[in-house]
């Protein structure tokens, strides 16, 4: 079950002609793909689209109504490969993930569609995950449209412009018979908005009717001499067509004034923060209406000199504002005004920096500082020369402390990190890798467990030079999610084949937890449109790995410091693998508080466990917390002047997981946790029970209070 | 407690009204889970309501995990027939109209950012801490200045509204964002009646009932600064003591010697008594005042009593140690039973378990021995090994039932026997020690002194953490001991006991040794 339902906004998506669509930008690119008849999608989730994927796994009835075929897809490069039933049929295909890890993963397939062409649109959604809140790398995925020859679209961020870009896109695609890519960025795909929307078709050839009517071209299968054909067939076929398409339809779009002395190229996603940055130099109004010509690229590549050169005429100099490093788009234009003998000057890298996001205070003072150089008169008085008087304000960098992503309350993966660490403290340090996922968190404070991580799947196989052993094994840690993306066949069979002496530790929690919580081949959970239930461990017996050790309740720091310690020590040769499993928290208190509830609601029995501290037992050393970093755990100052550090205290978000009190009793640390269960509606003889033990209880304490001297505060 | 603010101009002196400059420009930081997508949301649907075009975007990635995260949203009156405005997708720092902050270091991160302005910014935020891990690992008090912080939003700020918006949520069974929504409607500084705002949370039904009490204590707080204005301040009534007559009178007489020292010194002699007459006797107590006294005789006015001060509360502290009795004894009290109950929520109709978790250690078990007997079996390594195996494994006990309840209780009981134990004497003899070597400096520097006797903040923790707090303790004394003819030793001895509580391994307080060693 992933983490957010769109049940209720995917009923929208049957809104028809004349009716206006209010909501995000990923239901929107779904509502468009319903409009232009696709017929199949797929996809694999990761932010920013791990939301469009849940989406459409949530629209999954009404697509297979419309005859669409909807598949998760295992990772990228088998969402890319779906593609590949657009290469003979005229069948319209979507597939989406992320840039540009998941287009890493996906090139392969993405360079052998490109190189066959393609009959029927095909269309790559790609969530770029750049700039202030990414996980990844930072990196743009421009190359592989350079490299591969398709076509770019990276439309204005506005929900009518992302729809209109999804119907270029695969009108573009079967005119060049070349794949297109969709960007989106970060805060595109989740920006709010409305947008007119029309009919949902059915694809004109389903893909069922598809495969009755089996077609194949040699001609289009990736082998000299057809590969040479190919690259020929891009060049002087596809390309001539994209550029004419692009044209003629003008998918590029330019505002503003027909003369002046300067212009703007921009790329479409950076539209909105152009114009910000023009409102607040006077240069703009409300709705966008410019004074600076703009000429804004909804297609990134290819490139049209033509065009670029109508817009550039009688201008003395352009600024290309373009994200990211390298500067493509700049070095093309640069090129199209030199082969073209021009004499406009091009501005870009300089004015804006190399690198980094281009938030609105960098648009701002680029753009200004381009204009202060090209054409100050344009720029009102303010600006040319400011004459502000700011208060200086504190510096609080050294007060506010930095809040990296951590584990949620009650994760079970806290106590497997807990006991590596308690592990390192008898071992020494060990040379651990790591993969993608939420496990990357154990790498942060308290836990700093974990160096270099290679990618998705990908860690035991980042311990292979490690393969051969040594005074200590190589530990690497790995996701089920990221076991089922890649990790089977690219680490662990490379364990086995190699017969590695690493200890690999899969963190099972149930999901593809860091994506949002899909489900996965292991997944506990009924599905009904996907296979689950099949275990990690047998997955690995079939491929030979013997030394399997699986954990059912993670949240015991005591055996899984106990298996680790065994996994390190064992004289078993070949690799020794540990699944430790226990579900995700935040999907298990989903589905089970409402139940709860519920429950007690109706009367029933239920234990509702939660974890305390008795503050004048702690004593404020912090210990539990190295071995946590829970968010319920937390700290509090008492009210003693004769206590110095704050103690720990534990707040109502805890779920009562145990870790608090199993890490006290494996590390030996203090008797100040202690757990309490409130019995909801418990029976009567339990009742009976409990009222008799309170009375000697209390029996026996206010006879001892009343022998000895105590102080209390009466309120 | 709540608090508010309202610094800098008058409303209206500088800024244009937002209805007429066009775009209202509101960023939210919020921590990753306390539900800025729903305020968000309530926002939009409102705007949208209220005949706005409105936008709002988000990051939402792995950074919901705990992590902060950046809402945006932006809103213009839309007139009939006119185009959509362009909005802008992220907050521009000098840029942000309204700025709300779901925690009091995130009020932080947006003036660092440059989202707080004097010029235009209202910044609403909640006063409360969700502590980062940095600040909470800390084997000292890594806890952030909130004070920084609020100085520097009145200074930042247009207008502040500031108030714990996350106990006031809790108290109506809701939750932060619900509050932040009331308080935002309570500043006035959006175009839109009450009542809209309330529709908007009626139209997300769950939980609509809490959230609209949430929102209605929070409005009434961001709205009416004179109805909350500061909290009279609280005298904590002294705790009374309670007990067989014989022994009231006793601690009275008791009381009435600590009551006569000099003001500072009573101060925390009197509760520093009744930590150690709880911990033991008044007996106890007695001895407490007498070592008190011994340290008060070697001191004077001139030095505003600071030794004496110090040493009220840490001799207290050294001498109410953390023994099994202390622990047992303060398992089983009922003043605990009737915390644990109203703090979990346990009505009459429900039967609360309560485990607890402990894993004696062979030492702990030697130290409830006589005092002779525990430490020659603690030098026989055989003996310790034997009780490792018998005792030293994690044990859970239901404290809510008879037998582990009794097993306490009758240790708990045990003070009698504590004076003769091998953990009383040890205890007893690094007092003593510790307290010498400071009151052997107070002739030569009497800061030192002082010093010397705070250090015993090193001391705290069971079992590893015990001892890696004793062994910084007598690190930090001896590095003092080098160089304790200096001048500036008092000084030296203060950044070594500042060093040691910096991190567990004590990293930092290598490095201070390391510079001591340089010059000593």
């Amino acid at each position: 079950m992933a983490e957010r339902s769109f049940k209720a906004e995917v009923e929208h998506l049957r809104k028809g002609e004349g009716d206006t669509f209010t909501g995000e930008g990923i239901l929107a690119i779904t509502k468009a793909l319903l409009e232009n008849g696709v017929g199949y999608v797929g996809g694999y989730q990761g932010a920013p689209i791990s939301h469009l994927m849940d989406v459409l796994a949530d629209a999954e009835d009404l697509m297979a109504e419309l005859g669409i075929r909807f598949e998760a897809n295992a990772n990228e490069a088998a969402a890319a490969a779906m593609l590949a039933a657009s290469v003979h049929y005229p069948i319209r295909g979507a597939v989406t993930f992320k840039g540009s890890v998941g287009v890493n993963v996906a090139s392969d397939a993405l360079a052998n569609l490109a190189s066959s062409g393609v009959n029927g649109g095909a269309l790559i959604i790609v969530g770029e995950d750049y700039g202030e809140g990414s996980s990844i790398m930072q990196e743009r995925s421009h190359a592989f449209a350079m490299k591969s020859q398709f076509w770019l679209l990276d439309p204005r961020p506005n929900l009518p412009s992302i729809v209109k870009a999804v119907k270029d896109g695969f009108e573009l695609s079967e005119a060049s018979n070349t794949p297109v890519m969709l960007i989106v960025r970060i805060r595109s795909c989740h920006v709010t908005g409305s947008f007119q929307t029309r009919d949902n078709q059915r694809p004109k050839l389903s893909v069922r009717d598809a495969l009755s009517n089996p077609q194949s071209d040699f001609a289009r299968v990736v082998l000299p001499p057809m590969s040479y054909a190919h690259e020929q067939d891009k060049i002087s076929n596809r390309w001539p067509n994209a550029e004419r398409f692009i044209r003629e339809r003008q998918l590029n779009e330019v505002f503003g004034p027909k003369t002046a002395p300067v212009g703007i190229v921009l790329q479409g996603g950076m539209y909105n923060g152009v114009i910000r940055a023009l409102q607040r130099l006077g240069l703009a109004d409300l709705w966008g209406n410019t004074k600076v010509p703009l000429y804004v690229l909804n297609v990134t590549y290819p490139l049209i000199s033509s065009e670029f050169l109508e817009f550039c005429a009688g201008k003395d100099q352009v600024l290309v504002i373009e994200e990211g490093q390298p500067e493509f788009i700049e070095q093309q234009l640069s090129t199209f005004l030199y082969r073209a003998g021009s004499s406009v000057k091009l501005r870009g890298k300089g004015p804006l920096p190399m690198a980094g996001e281009y938030t609105g205070q960098v648009m701002l003072d680029g753009i200004a500082a381009f204009l202060k150089d090209a054409a100050p008169q344009m720029l009102p008085a303010l600006v040319r020369a400011p004459n502000e008087d700011r208060p200086a304000i504190p510096d609080l960098t050294g007060t506010v402390p930095i809040r990296p992503p951590g584990f949620c309350t009650g994760c079970p993966e806290r106590p497997i990190f807990a006991a590596i660490k308690l592990v390192q403290k008898e071992t020494g340090k060990l040379q651990i890798s790591a993969d993608i996922g939420c496990h990357l968190f154990g790498a942060l404070p308290p836990f700093e467990v974990g160096g270099a991580t290679m990618g998705y799947g990908l860690s035991p196989a980042a311990n292979a030079a490690f393969d051969g052993g040594g005074e200590r094994r190589p530990v690497s840690i790995i996701g089920d999610g990221g076991f089922w993306h890649n990790g089977l066949s690219s680490s662990f069979t490379n364990m086995a084949f190699n017969r590695s002496d690493g200890v690999a530790v899969i963190v099972d929690n149930y999901y593809s937890a860091a994506t949002g919580g899909q489900d996965v081949m292991s997944s506990r959970a009924d599905n009904p449109t996907k296979a689950t239930k099949h275990p990690i461990a047998k997955a690995l017996k079939g491929i030979g790995i013997d030394w399997v050790r699986q954990v059912d309740r993670t949240y015991d720091v005591g055996r899984m410091r106990d298996v680790l310690r065994e996994a390190l020590t064992t004289d078993t040769p070949g690799p020794k693998v540990i699944v430790a499993s226990s579900e995700c928290m935040l999907n298990r208190q989903r589905r089970e508080k409402p139940l709860a509830q519920k429950a007690i609601e109706e009367g029933r029995r239920v234990e509702a466990p939660r974890f305390g501290v008795d503050e004048d037992v702690c004593t404020g050393d912090h210990a539990c917390i190295r071995l946590s970093g829970c968010p319920s755990l937390s700290l509090k100052k008492l009210d003693d002047p004769l206590r110095d550090d704050p103690v720990a205290s534990i707040d109502q978000s805890c779920v009562g997981c145990g870790n608090c009190g199993e890490v006290a009793d494996a590390a030996v640390l203090c008797p100040s946790f202690y757990r309490a269960d409130v019995v909801h509606n418990p029976s009567r003889w339990e009742a009976r029970m409990a009222a008799f033990r309170a009375r000697v209880i209390g029996w026996l304490q206010s006879r001892r209070a009343a022998r000895r001297l105590t102080f209390e505060v009466r309120p | 407690m709540t608090l508010r603010e309202t610094i800098g101009l008058e409303p209206d002196a500088r800024q244009t009204d937002p209805r007429l400059s066009g775009i209202i420009k509101l960023a939210i930081l919020a921590v990753g889970g306390q539900g800025g997508g729903v305020l968000t949301g309530w926002i939009e649907d409102l705007a949208r309501a209220q005949g706005y075009a409105a936008q709002a975007t988000s990051v939402a990635g792995v950074s919901q995990r705990t992590g902060a995260t950046v809402y945006y949203v932006e809103m213009a009156p839309l007139r009939p027939g006119d185009p959509v405005p362009v909005f802008s997708l992220m907050p521009a720092p000098g840029d942000v109209d309204i700025m709300i902050t779901a925690e009091m270091m995130e009020a932080g991160r947006a003036i660092i950012r440059g989202f707080v302005t004097p010029d235009r910014t209202t910044l609403i935020t909640s006063t409360h801490r969700a502590l980062a891990v940095s600040e909470k690992m800390v084997p000292g008090d890594g806890i952030a200045s909130s004070e920084e912080v609020m100085a520097a939003a009145g200074i930042a700020a247009r207008r502040v509204i500031a108030a714990d918006f996350d106990a006031l949520a809790i108290q109506s069974g809701s939750v932060i964002s619900a509050s932040l929504f009331g308080a935002l409607a309570g500043a006035g500084v959006l175009p839109f009646p009450r009542e809209a705002f309330e529709t908007a949370i009626k139209a997300g039904g769950k939980g609509a009932e809490a959230s609209l009490r949430a929102f209605g204590e929070a409005f009434d707080v961001a709205a009416n600064p004179a109805s909350e204005a500061a909290p009279a301040a609280q005298s904590r009534p002294e705790p009374k003591a309670q007990g067989p007559a014989r022994l009231i009178a006793e601690w009275e007489r008791l009381a009435a010697r600590a009551s006569a020292l000099p003001a500072p010194v009573a101060e925390l002699a009197l509760p520093g008594l009744r930590k150690v007459v709880e911990f033991q006797d008044a007996a106890y107590g007695a001895e407490y005042l007498d070592r008190l006294g011994g340290v008060l005789a070697q001191d004077d006015a001139a030095n505003g009593w600071a030794l004496s001060r110090e040493s009220a509360k840490y001799i207290a502290n050294a001498m109410a140690y953390d023994d099994i009795i202390r622990v047992a004894d303060l398992k089983t009290c009922a003043r605990r039973f009737d915390r644990i109950r109203s703090e979990m929520g346990v009505n009459k109709a429900n039967v609360l378990h309560l485990t607890e978790f402990f894993h004696p250690r062979a030492a702990e078990i030697v130290g409830l021995f006589p005092a002779r007997l525990g430490a020659r079996l603690e030098a026989d390594p055989k003996w310790m090994a034997r009780l490792t195996r018998w005792f030293d494994r994690g044990r859970r006990l239901r404290t809510d039932r008879l037998p582990a309840f009794l097993t306490l209780h009758i240790l708990g009981g045990l003070k009698g026997w504590r004076r003769r134990t091998l953990r009383h004497a040890q205890e007893q003899a690094h007092l003593d020690r510790w307290l010498q070597t400071a009151l052997s400096e107070v002739a030569r520097n009497y800061d030192l002194a002082v010093e010397l006797i705070r250090c015993r903040r090193l001391i705290k923790g069971y079992s590893d953490t015990h001892a890696r707090g004793h062994s910084k303790f007598d690190r930090v004394l001896a590095a003092t001991a080098r160089i304790a003819a200096r001048k500036d030793a008092a000084d030296w001895c203060r950044r070594l006991r500042e060093a040691a509580l910096q991190d567990e391994e004590g990293k930092a307080l290598d490095g201070a040794i390391r510079t001591i060693d340089s010059f000593a």
